[in-house]
């Protein structure tokens, strides 16, 4: 029996290493040590309901388990054979327990291929990536191909980049192979800067081997002998378990000199970043390796012809780089057999906001909006209506109840005016206020210009002081045309991929919400009741008891009222902060 | 000292490393596969469970055969331990009591193998929890 429990970032803050010296500690004191095993594994995706512990050949799916659990889980389950029920996941919507992950909506429509690792090997262990058909690609393309040869499958796999912009990855690897150069390089970039994403921290942290073995075929094929790795320093767990894994392969002599005896070279560094959003971006990222400052530059040149040192560079995201050893293992026909006709593989999504089930998820390229939202995320928190949903970050768009059936791949998503950007998906409800989305993105992108060009700079900010206007009530028609001209001329005239996708959430919007935008501006009036300007509190005398709940948790002392008498709101100073609404239980405050 | 010097080597390591994590990549699909469970609650082990379990661990590896081993709780059995269920594909499982090495030995070279039924079958109705 293996026991296997998450070493994710996620369940690591929830103390799944110490649960796992307890369970280790059970283990040996049964005696048992010789016929279970227990691992430390990465992300199961399920970060919400961590820690997990999943028991195998048996696939229990245990969820929030404290390291006090320990004890119960050897004594009842591995002794006794009985499931511990208070362990077991309860299904949010039909309440009914389901015990082993394939049962479980969130995993039923997955296809794990950049995630296939994580959660079943113990990243910190070479033996077990071995094991789970590790470095059997670097062999074959080491020993069996050309360069040319192999990035012809990468070509026929179909598989673009997953940082963003969706480039093919192996017509870049010809691009960078094709250009003369002494010297060339390799990046990965793990930047990871949209706010909600966490799907490269994950494979990191959980399969850093398929990276390095994806870094080391890249060099082979384009003809580099030093890879960089560009990674956050706020990712500690990833940094280390990229360590360790670089170690390992070293020590193996699966990096390093004369790799498998072939006589091919190569080398990988890690370089830190400080977090920046603009980092993400390629040029900027170079320029930040280099020791400059990060900001962007023109292309071309693009960083195949002139990039790191002014050398040849190719730059791939790390969930790209993750799936390209399981293409040379299955195949370019395999790959190219998932997916869309544009969009092959999978698509690992960060899903997060109103949903039911908030988590990381990997699904074939084309699965369905209403797939993810409603059957692998269980649906929207506490039964209410789904608004719409924000892809590609603040550099995307929402897309709405119509955009549901649409299948998700890069060429839909931008056809409907969003993008597939790195994976985030933040789901709304019907509480959700969209003008306050969109200042909620332009008032990131306003933080993370850099500042080189002026419409990114000055524009963004006109954007959001525009938008604040509006959210406080006192916009105009004209404001409305402002933004969208605005808008218009910042993703035209800016220098970089920031500020040409940054008035996305504000044109979106604006798209598919006209009505909430007017709302604001004709009646001055918020209709998911979120802006605070346009909103009141007041009492209903008929419904109030006088329990004195909403006086006693106001933080401004702004409600007066005797015991048993009917309380009363002094508007000039509330703060619109919900409190006494949300203390109320006779249903006797409103907000309008 | 490198420890993988060619794509043999290599080779070799993935042979040697691959029951690491076997078990884990069956258990996705159990139905296909033979699945012996040995019960190991306390009246099992004190009558050697342990060893049956681990003898059917080494062995059926070393005899290539593709099976989940696991351990599961009592059986309810306890006049019989040690007891062992065998389920092969697409049939239902039977259970063996008091099964020693060669017991053992037996189930795998006739039962597993061959499909013949053993002496030593419980007669059982029952559903175990998974
Ligand atoms: C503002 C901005 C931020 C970006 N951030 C990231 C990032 O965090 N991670 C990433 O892989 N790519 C990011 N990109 C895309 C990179 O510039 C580049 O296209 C990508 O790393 C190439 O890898 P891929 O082809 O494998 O996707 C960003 C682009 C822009 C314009
Ligand atoms: S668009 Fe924005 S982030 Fe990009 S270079 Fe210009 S100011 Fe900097
Ligand atoms: S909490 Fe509600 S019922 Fe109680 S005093 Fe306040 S308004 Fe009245
Ligand atoms: S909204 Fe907040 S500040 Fe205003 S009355 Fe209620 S509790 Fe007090
Ligand atoms: S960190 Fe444990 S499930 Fe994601």
């Amino acid at each position: 029996m293996h026991i296997l429990v998450c070493g994710g970032t996620g369940c690591h803050a929830s103390a799944s290493n110490q649960l796992l010296e307890n369970l280790k500690e059970q283990v040996a004191e049964k005696d048992l040590a010789g016929e279970v095993q227990v691992i430390a594994t990465g992300c199961f995706g399920f970060c919400e309901k961590g820690p997990i512990v999943k028991m195998i050949p048996d696939n229990t799916f245990y969820t929030q388990v404290t390291p006090e659990d320990a004890a119960e889980i050897v004594e009842e389950h591995v002794i006794k054979g009985r499931k511990v029920q208070k362990l077991l996941y309860r299904d949010p919507v039909r309440k009914e327990i389901i015990s082993e992950s394939k049962d479980m909506g969130f995993y039923k429509k997955q296809l794990r291929i950049a995630l296939r690792n994580c959660g079943l090997i113990d990243p910190e262990n070479i033996d077990e990536y071995l094991a789970a058909d590790g470095y059997a690609a670097l062999g074959k393309v080491l020993t069996e191909m050309k360069p040319e040869e192999a990035t012809k499958v990468l070509i026929d796999s179909g598989l673009r980049g997953r940082g963003g912009g969706g480039f093919p990855a192996g017509v870049k690897w010809e691009i960078a192979r094709r250009v003369q150069g002494d010297l060339k390089f390799v990046v990965c970039n793990a930047d990871e800067g949209d706010p909600g994403a966490f799907m490269d921290r994950s494979i990191l942290e959980g399969d850093p081997h398929s990276v390095i073995e994806a870094m080391i075929i890249n060099g082979y094929c384009i003809g580099a002998n030093y890879g960089l790795v560009y990674i956050r320093a706020e990712y500690p767990l990833a940094i280390e378990r990229l360590k360790i894994a670089l170690n390992q392969a070293r020590e193996y002599g699966l990096l390093g000199d004369d790799i498998l005896g072939t006589g091919f070279n190569f080398e990988i560094e890690i370089r830190y970043g400080a977090g920046a959003f603009v980092c993400g971006e390629e040029t900027a990222l170079i320029h930040s390796m280099e020791g400059h400052r990060g900001e962007p530059t023109f292309k071309p040149p693009f960083p195949a012809q002139s990039g790191y040192l002014g050398k040849p560079t190719n730059v791939n995201n790390v969930e790209t780089f993750a799936n390209i050893p399981v293409i040379f293992n299955k195949g370019a026909e395999w790959f190219a057999s998932i997916g869309t006709e544009k969009s092959k593989g999978t698509k690992v999504f960060a899903l997060a906001g109103k949903i039911n089930n908030v988590g990381l998820i990997e699904v074939p390229m084309g699965t369905t909006l209403r797939e993810v939202i409603f059957e692998i995320g269980g649906g929207i928190k506490d039964g209410k209506k789904f608004k719409a949903v924000q892809t590609g970050g603040p550099s995307g768009g929402c897309l709405t109840e119509k955009h549901l059936d649409t299948p998700i791949d890069f060429d839909n998503l931008v056809a409907n005016g969003s993008m597939m950007g790195s994976g985030g998906m933040i789901v709304m409800d019907e509480d959700d206020c969209m003008v306050s989305v969109a200042r909620f993105y332009l008032d990131f992108t306003v933080e993370e210009s850099c500042g080189k060009c002026t419409p990114c700079r000055v524009g963004n900010k006109r954007l959001f002081e525009l938008l604040e206007t509006i959210s406080k009530g006192k916009g105009t028609h004209n404001d409305l045309d402002k933004l969208r001209n605005l808008g218009e001329v910042i993703k035209d005239t800016s220098l970089c991929g920031l500020g040409q996708t940054s008035p996305n959430p504000v044109l979106s919007t604006m798209d598919n919400f006209w009505d909430e935008y007017l709302a604001h501006i004709d009646e001055h009036r918020c209709p998911a009741g979120q802006c605070k300007d346009l909103i009141k509190y007041e009492v209903v005398a008929e419904n109030c008891v006088g329990c004195t709940a909403c006086a006693r948790n106001c933080p401004v002392n702004c409600i007066a009222g005797e015991r048993k008498e009917v309380h009363f709101i002094d508007q000039s100073i509330c703060i619109k902060c919900g409190a006494c609404f949300d203390k109320c239980k006779f249903n006797a405050i409103s907000v309008s | 000292m490198k420890k993988v010097k060619s794509l043999a080597d290599l080779k070799k390591m993935k042979e040697q490393l691959q029951s690491r994590i076997a078990l884990r990549e069956k258990s996705e699909h159990p139905d296909g596969i033979i699945q012996v469970k040995v019960a190991m609650a306390t009246c099992g082990i004190a009558s050697g469970a342990k060893d049956v379990m681990d003898f059917f661990i080494t062995n059926l590896e070393k005899r290539n055969i593709d099976a989940i081993v696991s351990q599961t709780g009592c059986m309810g059995y306890c006049y019989a331990e040690p007891t062992i269920e065998v389920r092969l594909p697409g049939q239902d499982p039977v259970v063996y009591g008091f099964v020693d090495l060669k017991k053992a030995d037996e189930i795998i070279e006739k039962y597993i193998k061959q499909g013949e039924l053993v002496d030593g079958i419980i007669p059982v109705n029952y559903k175990t929890i998974d």
